[in-house]
């Protein structure tokens, strides 16, 4: 049997409505929760990006990605563990400004955690700490345990492949090759 | 010089008509009126069948579908009429259909609004189409709807919904068509490669026991030229699907008959003797594989489809031919030699022998007793020539249809295989007719699915289509009812029926129809339906606790057969 791990899915799209409802389709009938989420532009024009990661199998994973793509207007769907990938995630901690001063060391936690100060006035500060989840999770901990955190946030996974180009783009230069084919 | 303008509506129509439509299965209302109004103009050109009920209209575009491999066409209104016809673009997704279905949709300033009659049709649908399309501006009509055919008829053909704002009907607009015939996202039509096709040649080459499952894909790709030389030239024998059946003519030497839960003997036990298993455009459903984890595993597996998705799903495949079966067919072909595999295709015979003699015997000759299923549908075939479509409902008649209908050529079963919808057969039947008016359709159906879409006996009559309609009626829900006698201990829950006079409701829709339980009258009543000018109903009363056997109990290995000889 084959363990479950974490896998990052990283799926380019045309820019149409209803396509994360597609996606969230193919993860509910399989009963995979989606752990993170994000979706943005992608560096080719017009097309989106989503990057979803998920704990599963490497032979659920090979299914729900064929399946994915099968969808119209998926252009091509990918799965990959972190070892293919260079990704962050990244996360927003609110304090109190009084606690956070009276803290002391303030300046030695924000370097040992590579994190900054985003904003600041009077009754709290904002920092910005991005990194792999254990990374600014640790961060969380420290915070929490000493001053209290009020509110905090992590955003979902962004990935790229540790390949040189959008793996996209060959496939792209190849469908436009078909196109031209059959005008010709 | 300024383009004329045309409205939202006239826009569908002239798209309709560019894209090869003559005829469209629906039902009118007030999301979709507009529509209605132009299709009035267009009636020289577009034949529209007014259906009872709008799972009708999916349905019966479906057999239109199935028989003619044209795009089958159904028309609703909004809400409720769009509720109504999921059931039919369900079955359209799992047995691979192209469908196109059009809804009418409030106007679109009133969308999320909960306006009456709006329902989040594209919510509902995304999950049981192909594609899904809200169209919210008149100008978007000609491209939707070109989009729509190109998505459902290539590749793996399946439904597709378009669903079109009331206001984008009136609104008036310079019309422009351009055939779809590319998406960048979709690639339906896979190279084939060339890699893939030597190494499956190979495994052919090298095999000893050979066998090939044959799926709906051949049809669909209209390979059944490909699909024959392929076969007779390496001598494999084979076993279809439910829905591959006819696409080789039930008498091809090659042809060990059906495979599956209650398919031949043969195919089945052959899957795990083979030492080469090769999947033709099938998917390994449940219904043929039983449990997986017995499933073949002594084979190398082949496994062609033109859908990715399906390769490696089910069972792990030793060759993948990710293509369309007409090529991929030929290209193994081509690369094949000649073999004779007559110990190998003898062993067969003893498994014949043995259903033959427990159960088709018994089935189709009884000598005293009430009627049987086998033995009515089997006399219908025969009486037709064995050249009849072949239409059925669900449960024990499609079974007992599957297996005791033969043909001679491709096309000629209409069937829910995958979504298994009972009340699928009349209407299916009324399309199939319209699809293949030159053909003699014969409908079977149970007493009970009959019931479930009996209004459609009234667009048979509005029609005038000649549809051969056979009630095999055993006052029960006969599937169900032999579940419970094999494995709930006999505890007959729910599934007696207290039936109407069947002939009496097809007389009053001015349908003629006979009851017939003797056997002695069995020939002369076939004789009486196929020689009456128009449709008719022959209800044939026959057991009432039947059984179809061979039967291979769900999830259990396909070697595990019951014959019911005990
Ligand atoms: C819409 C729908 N409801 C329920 C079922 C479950 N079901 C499968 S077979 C069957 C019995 C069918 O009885 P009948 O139509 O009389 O046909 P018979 O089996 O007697 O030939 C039922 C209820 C189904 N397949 N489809």
């Amino acid at each position: 049997m084959s363990t479950k791990k974490l896998y990052t899915v990283i799926i380019f799209s045309e820019n149409t409505v209803g396509l994360l409802n597609q996606i969230a389709i193919v993860f509910t009938r399989r009963q995979l929760n989606i752990e993170t989420l994000s979706v943005s532009p992608s560096a080719i024009e017009g097309i989106h990006k989503f990057t979803i990661t998920t704990f599963s199998t490497e032979d659920i994973m090979d299914k729900v990605v064929k399946q994915i793509d099968k969808r119209v207007d998926i252009l091509k769907a990918y799965y990959n563990t972190d070892e293919d990938l260079v990704f962050q995630e990244i996360a927003l901690y609110k304090l109190s400004t009084e606690l956070f001063l009276k803290m002391g060391a303030v300046e030695e936690l924000i370097r040992k955690y590579n994190a900054r100060v985003l904003e600041m006035n009077e009754s709290c500060v904002v920092i910005q700490k991005s990194g792999h989840y254990e990374e600014t999770q640790a961060l969380f901990k420290e915070l929490s345990s000493t001053i209290g955190v009020l509110q905090f946030i992590r955003s979902g996974r962004v990935a790229i492949t540790k390949s040189k180009v959008e793996r996209l783009s060959d496939m792209l230069a190849e469908m436009e090759n078909k196109l031209e084919k059959k005008r010709s | 010089m300024e383009k004329q303008k045309i409205t939202g509506s006239e826009a569908l129509m002239k798209t309709l008509v560019a894209e090869g439509v003559d005829t469209i299965f629906g039902y009118p209302g007030g999301a979709i009126m507009p529509v209605y109004d132009c299709l009035y103009d267009y009636r020289d050109r577009i034949r529209h069948i007014l259906v009872r009920h709008e799972q009708g209209a999916t349905h019966a575009a479906q057999g239109y579908a199935r028989v003619s491999g044209k795009v089958g066409v159904a028309m609703v209104t909004s809400g409720p009429a769009a509720t109504n016809a999921i059931t039919g673009i369900a079955d359209a997704l799992m047995d691979s259909t192209p469908l196109v279905v059009i809804s009418g949709q409030v106007a679109s300033p009133l969308l999320g609004s909960d306006a009456f009659q709006e329902i989040d049709v594209i919510g509902i649908t995304l999950p049981i189409t192909k594609w899904a399309y809200q169209v919210r501006r008149a100008e978007d009509i000609a491209w939707a709807i070109s989009r729509a055919f190109y998505i459902a008829s290539s590749g793996r053909p399946g439904p597709v919904v378009i669903d079109i704002a009331k206001d984008a009907q009136i609104n008036k607009i310079e019309y422009e068509y351009n055939k779809v015939n590319y998406i960048r996202s979709y690639q339906p039509l896979p190279d084939v490669n060339a890699d893939s096709v030597a190494a499956a040649a190979e495994l052919i080459n090298q095999a000893k026991k050979p066998l090939a499952l044959v799926g709906q894909g051949v049809i669909l790709s209209n390979a059944e030229k490909e699909l024959v030389a392929f076969l007779e030239k390496a001598d494999i024998p084979f076993g279809s699907t439910i829905l591959g059946l006819s696409a080789v003519s039930s008498d091809h030497p090659l042809n060990k008959g059906m495979l599956g839960m209650h398919g031949n003997a043969g195919p089945n036990r052959k899957t795990n003797e083979c030492d080469l298993l090769i999947g033709i455009g099938m998917r390994f459903d449940d219904r043929v594989t039983g449990d997986l984890k017995t499933y073949a595993k002594q084979a190398k597996i082949i496994h062609f489809d033109i859908d990715l998705a399906e390769i490696g799903k089910n069972v792990p495949t030793t060759v993948p031919v990710h293509g369309d079966a007409k090529e991929t067919l030929a290209a193994v072909t081509a690369l094949l030699k000649p073999a004779k595999h007559t110990d190998w295709i003898a062993t067969f015979k003893p498994d014949e022998e043995e259903e033959n003699q427990k159960v088709i015997q018994k089935e189709l000759y009884p000598k005293s007793g009430q009627l049987k299923m086998g033995e009515v549908i089997n006399k219908v075939s025969e009486a037709s020539g064995h050249d009849g479509i072949l239409v059925t409902d669900v449960g024990q008649n499609q079974m007992m249809g599957v297996r005791y209908f033969k043909y001679k050529r491709t096309r000629s079963v209409v069937t829910s295989g995958g979504l298994g919808t009972m009340g699928f057969g009349l209407p299916a039947a009324i399309g199939a007719k319209i699809g293949a008016p030159d053909r003699t359709v014969c409908c079977f159906l149970g007493d009970g699915g009959f019931q479930m879409t009996i209004q459609e006996l009234g667009t048979i009559m509005q029609e005038k289509t000649n549809v051969k309609i056979i009630v095999l009626n055993n006052n029960f829900l006969g599937m169900v009812r032999q579940w419970q006698e094999l494995f709930f201990n006999e505890r007959y829950s729910e599934t007696v029926m207290e039936n109407p006079d069947f002939v009496a409701i097809a007389k009053a829709y001015n349908i003629a129809g006979r009851v017939v339980d003797k056997r002695e009258e069995l020939d002369g009543a076939i004789q009486e339906m196929l020689n009456h000018d128009g449709a008719y109903l022959l209800v044939a009363t026959v057991e009432t606790c039947g059984m179809v056997y061979p039967m291979i109990p769900a999830g259990t290995t396909v070697t595990n057969i019951i014959m019911g000889d005990n």
